[in-house]
């Protein structure tokens, strides 16, 4: 039982940490621009296919990742240029058919390119078996996502906390007019931050690949995570975005493995084996629900 | 904006238009068409349930992105009232538009307490929270979805018929849009309205905020609930997609497209988008595309609605 619930917890946090490269850029986009991004996971699911695409074509799948995520900056830096530019003025309901359009195209184009099949996207050889930590085993690659997950919260943390232009976009998020007018350039700070949470996106995508199918359709169930995170832990709070990715992805991980387990022990056989897997798959939307009606504002809001 | 007043020769119009389609069967059946009934069914059943969000959206000013949930639960509601046996649809619309009424009591009461960013959010996060409820209730089917046997009755009167059915669902829009019509100009649509365009100052008057925004989103989710337990009898099938957030996303397109805060903005964005669905896919496969670009374009060149450029609102 506690050799369940360490692999669990093990596979909590690394979801969380995945959630966190999402839910990092998304924030930010919200937070400094107020702008709805419901195309967020597009980018996630279109970088996925990329890094899938570059590490079969050069066979490796650390240049895959590499050059996938590259390609992904690109395409957000396109986006951001042509397109997310002329939203930031608008109101929230043109920001949302429009990011909505891209979903279809993006989805359509996808399944264009690469078929309806998910692709497969191989781990590296030397990542495949499984290392044995504390008497149980568990699986390299995911170690190595964790190592990837911490790494990368932990230099954006840095960006965010330490840096000059980490302090320009706090600054951004929590008031932004007043940022501009100390003589700040929004515009091109939002394209980089734009770019950066494509990038993330990208990482994130080509990471998973190998543990979940690469497919169509891929990135909307992980967008409304990436919400209930961004919800959890505040508009525009990069502190907020990692404790709401750990919880969420701890939660929901533990909610699935665990809670039928300990119905079971409390309820009638039948009814336990029908409430269970209901009650895991909701369990994060309670937890929302009930944060939110103690704190509207998330945990963490950047704007005090 | 300003409070929705119709242009004056649109009531005419919409009225020769519902009274047209009472002679469609007819005229479709008389062609050898009778395919089309069951589509033109789906247009008017999605025109109920725009219209609904239309409602919330647009005279309630609350952008919510959860709404399909309501209109699926409409859907499971006359799918389960089918499989226990009941089957009069005076017993079971009502049914369908009480549980989505408080299904939307319950999500309103929370997510009304944030406002801007957080409310979209919140109301997306709640629909696919009954989505994942409904795909994983394997009493319900899970993700296959629970089947009707049958269509309702209408007190004694069989409505297996398309033709039947058909002039159900004509009969249900045509009352909700009545209603909403009423609404609209009644003293709680101002109230609702007025608090779209100041809610500080409305909240000074002394009126109760958040009472009147709660009610006319519970309002909007009961006629949601309505629209799906239409749906459900037309297609035979209450699936959990109908609760997907993409789901909303295809209601609050055809508003948009219909035009926000105009009474007939659901009716005409729902014929526009279902019928340029079916003309696109008789083009092509990959019909999303050409769906997607031209949604992009209408955001960045028509901003207001096709509705806009055939009425305004004024003051």
């Amino acid at each position: 039982m506690t050799q369940l619930f360490l692999e669990q917890a093990l596979n909590g946090l690394q979801f969380g940490l995945m959630l966190f490269l999402l839910a990092a850029g998304l924030t930010l986009v919200f937070g400094i621009m107020d702008c709805i991004n419901l195309a967020h996971g597009s980018l996630y699911m279109v970088g996925a296919y990329l890094v899938a695409a570059a590490a079969q074509a050069s066979g490796s799948f650390w240049i895959g990742l590499a050059l996938g995520v590259g390609a992904a900056a690109l395409l957000g830096l396109v986006l951001e240029l042509t397109l997310f530019r002329q939203l930031y003025k608008r109101d929230h309901l043109s920001q949302v058919l429009a990011t909505f359009a891209l979903i279809l195209i993006a989805n359509e184009a996808v399944r264009m390119i690469w078929g309806a099949q998910p692709v497969m996207l191989n781990p590296p050889e030397a990542l495949s078996g499984p290392v044995e930590i504390g008497g149980f085993f568990y699986p390299a690659y995911r170690l190595v996502i964790i190592a990837f997950g911490i790494a990368v919260a932990g230099l954006l943390y840095l960006l965010v906390a330490k840096s000059r232009v980490g302090m320009w976009v706090r600054a951004g998020a929590s008031n932004r007019e007043m940022t501009e007018a100390l003589g700040i350039n929004v515009q091109a700070l939002f394209t980089v931050v734009f770019v950066f949470g494509a990038a993330l996106c990208a990482l994130a995508g080509g990471l998973l690949g190998p543990l979940l199918a690469v497919q169509v359709g891929m990135g909307e169930s992980v967008l409304i995570l990436a919400f209930v995170v961004i919800i959890i832990g505040g508009i525009g709070s990069i502190r907020g975005a990692l404790v709401g990715s750990l919880i969420v992805g701890t939660v929901d991980t533990l909610g699935r493995a665990l809670l039928p387990t300990l119905l079971r022990a409390i309820l009638p056989a039948d009814a336990a084996a029908n409430l269970g897997p209901a009650l895991a798959s909701i369990l994060i939307y309670l937890l929302m629900a009930g944060i939110l009606f103690f704190k509207p504002q998330g945990l963490f809001p950047a704007r005090a | 904006m300003a409070f929705y007043r119709p242009a004056p020769y649109q009531k005419p119009v919409v009225v020769a238009l519902l009274l047209a389609m009472v002679f469609l069967p007819n005229l479709l059946t008389a062609f050898g068409q009778e395919f089309y009934i069951g589509l033109v069914t789906r247009m008017l059943i999605f025109a109920l349930a725009a219209s609904s969000l239309n409602l919330v959206l647009g005279f309630g000013g609350m952008f919510s992105l959860g709404h399909a949930a309501f209109f699926g639960t409409g859907a499971y509601v006359a799918a389960i009232c089918m499989s226990s046996g009941i089957s009069d649809a005076l017993f079971v619309l009502p049914l369908a538009m009480t549980v989505a009424g408080l299904f939307a009591l319950l999500v309103g009461a929370i997510s009304l307490r944030t406002r801007g960013v957080y409310f979209i959010m919140i109301t997306l996060a709640f629909g696919q929270m009954a989505y994942y409820l409904f795909v994983s209730a394997r009493a319900w089917g899970g993700d296959d979805g629970l089947p009707l046997v049958g269509r309702m009755t209408f007190g004694g009167m069989s409505l297996s018929s398309d033709t039947a059915f058909f002039y159900a669902a004509l009969a249900c829009l045509a009352l909700s849009i009545l209603f909403l019509g009423r609404l609209a100009g009644a003293r709680f649509g101002r109230v609702i309205q007025a608090i779209r365009e100041n809610e500080t100052r409305m909240e000074a008057l002394g009126y109760p905020v958040f009472r009147y925004r709660l009610s006319c989103f519970v309002l909007g989710g009961a006629l949601a609930g309505l629209a799906g337990a239409l749906l459900a009898n037309l297609t035979g099938l209450a699936s959990p997609h109908l609760l997907q957030w993409t789901q909303s996303g295809t209601l609050l397109v055809m508003v948009i497209i219909g035009g926000v805060g105009y009474l007939y903005g659901g009716l005409v964005g729902a014929l526009v988008l279902l019928m340029l669905e079916e003309v696109l896919a008789g083009f092509t496969l990959h019909w999303h595309i050409g769906l997607g670009l031209l949604l992009l374009g209408i955001v960045l060149f028509a901003p207001k609605g096709v509705a806009a450029l055939f009425g305004k609102q004024h003051g």
